[in-house]
């Protein structure tokens, strides 16, 4: 409606003006900030919290920690996204006789009911972390799809321990998260929650009743 | 759908309610409890504050030219950007949306825009079925009824309530009180629907102009799956809600999940910027962002009630005030409850029609203490009040001075042509003084008063008379 388009600015260029605000400080966004080790315990600390679960790796064999779990667990499978690179070195860990490997690379409209009814279990890269209040920033796209850390009832996420931000303004600040070109970007700290009934807190609600950090100490 | 004189019967009604007050006084309590544990460092708390309250205050500031910046950016990135002046328009807007592609199943996350809109009611009328799929909104949508809390639609309902609604009305349920059970059941059913819909609906907490990115803040997942999983993504929100970067963002995201439910973070911080983009597998297809006015303009006019428009809709300070954590939610009869809604809803529906509600307050201060963007409630409580009974020219608050009432006015007057003339004003206080206890506490206006306490009884001389009698020397 370009009528209410122009009515509205109209009125609010009418209405508007008045004291310029002053820049405001970040100084106590800045102030957050922790050596590397510190903020991989804040960000595990934090994220334990609320009732994710860590898995720790060293650099080269995080693949058979995923496998490990997967087997442990009885999953029957793990979808995964093929393009990235990570899933890449999943598929090189993984034999016939393991839990079944689905790859997503069909459009969600043939594939939405087995996503939705049959996969056990999803895995996904986290692009980085969060230290201050704990979280893994993803950017989902055309390697590992939107669903993939949503649908599946449990949520496995590579985490390297190199990444981890001070802080979401850090991360948004220095590293672009969210600026860039992707068109979905996610701060995720732990499965899916509610305390809708009575102020009592239940997993698992609509997402993930499960979200399993992989941490990759890399540092 | 909002009765002129209906908060006062149903705050009444409210307080003798046993159960309401009991779930509210609980479920406060432990709001208030966890967000005090978030903010342990007073000058930390402030430093944010401030910066939050400096954030909004400069987006308001550059709120036209923002918004045209946020439409350029959205269009950018593949969003259709649609205005709505009123409520109506943006109804239709979204029904013209759903017909052209022929949807019929509207999967819907929390928004209170859409609720300020009676969206579902609209839609379900012309053959959309609109389905809450926040738990919260979805459990008081199988009563149809209202959300009694901005954050918690549900709150005002405890878990046997729940499980007896829940037995009765969604197929083959069991009955059963176990909230993971409760909640277990709601997901199998929503995941159905979310599998099947043809659109998805959400609010927006945050829209940055120049990324052209909306900002979904939530716990449950229902709004990424409201987002990402139907072909069609609607999103509505108020066009306050723009700030200029993403950098913004990060501060305000924390005040607002710290004062809402006292957590440092939510699960999910999900960032819109576009519809399904070249090689992607899922996403929508499309995605729609539906900016509305709905009185917001107006208010925006006035220098001081504008900071209205700074709430990042945390509800902290319904959590906080000790008239909301009493009557609960419904007793607003308005879409938005508790102290925001006291000066919200007046300056969107007029304050002739809802001045009733400016005067359920204390004025105690306890909403703009804890308000995360420091907007002055009392402050605009108090002005309103005036608004609503004078007509002061210059002034944009719509139906002002239509509060007043033919009994007040009267009363008024009197007091003036009494206080005016000296003869008058004796002959009063004479009367007033010798028939003291013969004052009926039923008159007008001394009614409302007595109802709860004792009628106010003048002293046996005016002050003037003992001043003449002891002989005091005066001017
Ligand atoms: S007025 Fe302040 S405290 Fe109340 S909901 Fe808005 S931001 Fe929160």
């Amino acid at each position: 409606m370009a009528d209410a388009r122009a009515t509205i600015l109209e009125s609010l260029r009418a209405g508007g003006g008045g004291e310029p605000v002053p820049l405001p400080s970040t100084e106590v966004l800045a102030a957050r900030a922790w050596p590397p080790a510190e903020r991989v315990a804040r960000l595990r600390r934090g994220m334990e919290a609320v009732h994710t679960e860590f898995l720790e790796a060293v650099p080269g064999q995080w693949p058979s920690v995923v496998l490990g779990f997967c087997r442990d667990q009885g999953f029957p499978n793990l979808l995964y996204g093929p393009a990235s690179s990570a899933g890449k070195a999943l598929a090189s860990a993984w034999t016939p006789r393991d839990p079944e490997l689905i790859p997503y690379r069909e459009p969600v409209e043939t594939f939405k009911a087995a996503l939705f009814e049959d996969v056990a279990a999803g895995f996904t890269t986290a692009l980085a972390g969060v230290a201050e209040t704990g979280g893994l920033l993803l950017e989902p796209g055309p390697e590992e799809p939107r669903l993939l850390s949503l649908v599946p009832p449990v949520h496995i996420a590579l985490l390297l321990a190199s990444t981890i931000e001070d802080t979401l303004w850090s991360a948004v600040r220095h590293r672009g998260w969210g600026r860039g070109a992707a068109r979905n970007s996610l701060l995720i700290s732990g499965p899916s929650k509610t305390a809708d009934i009575e102020q009592t807190l239940a997993y698992g609600v609509h997402g993930p009743r499960r979200l399993v950090v992989v941490l990759v100490d890399n540092l | 759908m909002h009765a002129e004189t209906g908060f006062r019967e149903s705050a009444a009604q409210a307080l003798g309610d046993p159960q309401i007050r009991a779930n509210f006084r609980r479920a406060m309590d432990g709001l208030m409890a966890k967000r005090a544990a978030q903010f342990p460092d007073p000058a930390d708390l402030q430093a944010l504050r401030s910066l939050g309250t400096a954030i909004r205050a400069r987006s308001l500031l550059k709120l036209p030219e923002l918004l045209e910046q946020l439409e350029a950016s959205c269009l950018r990135n593949g969003i259709q950007v649609h205005w709505a002046r009123t409520c109506e328009e943006g109804n239709e807007l979204i029904l013209g949306l759903l017909r052209a592609r022929g949807a019929t199943r509207l999967v819907k996350g929390k928004s209170m825009v859409s609720e300020e809109m009676g969206l579902n009611h609209f839609l379900e009328e012309h053959g959309v079925e609109a389905l809450e799929s926040d738990l919260g909104e979805y459990i008081i949508q199988l009563d149809q009824e209202t959300p009694s809390h901005i954050i918690m639609p549900a709150i005002h309902k405890n878990k046997t309530q729940i499980a007896r609604q829940f037995s009765q009305k969604i197929k083959d349920a069991k009955y059963t009180e176990d909230v993971d059970e409760l909640t277990a059941l709601a997901r199998k059913v929503l995941r159905r629907k979310f599998l099947e819909a043809d659109a998805g609906l959400s609010g927006v907490n945050f829209a940055v102009a120049d990324t052209g990115t909306l900002c979904l803040v939530e716990n449950e997942g229902n709004g990424r799956m409201s987002t990402h999983v139907p072909a069609l993504h609607i999103a509505v929100m108020g066009l306050e809600k723009v700030v200029e970067t993403l950098e913004d963002v990060a501060p305000l995201y924390a005040l607002l999940t710290r004062s809402a439910t006292g957590q440092a973070v939510s699960t999910y911080l999900n960032l819109v910027r576009g519809p399904r983009g070249p090689g992607e597998l899922d996403g929508p297809r499309e995605v729609h962002l539906v900016i509305l006015d709905n009185g917001r303009s107006r208010i925006y006019a006035d220098p001081q009630l504008r900071a209205t428009l700074r709430c990042i809709r945390c509800g902290a300070c319904m959590n906080h005030c000790p008239v909301y954590t009493r009557v609960g939610g419904h007793a607003y009869q308005a879409v938005y409850p508790g102290p925001i809604g006291k000066i919200l809803t007046p300056q969107m529906e007029g304050v002739g029609v809802r001045h009733e509600l400016l005067h359920g307050s204390s004025l105690c201060g306890a909403c703009s203490e804890v308000c995360p963007v420091e907007i002055p409630i009392p402050e605009i409580i108090v002005r309103l009040r005036r608004e609503a009974t004078h007509r002061d020219p210059g002034s944009s608050v719509e139906g002002r001075g239509t509060g007043r009432t033919a009994t007040e006015d009267l009363a008024w007057r009197v007091w003036a042509a009494v206080l005016s003339r000296p003869g008058a004003y004796r002959f009063a206080a004479w009367c007033a003084t010798r028939f003291r206890n013969l004052i009926p506490g039923g008159l007008p206006l001394l009614k409302a008063w007595t109802l709860a306490r004792g009628k106010p009884v003048p002293a046996r001389r005016s002050l003037q008379e003992r001043v003449r009698e002891e002989g005091i020397p005066h001017g």
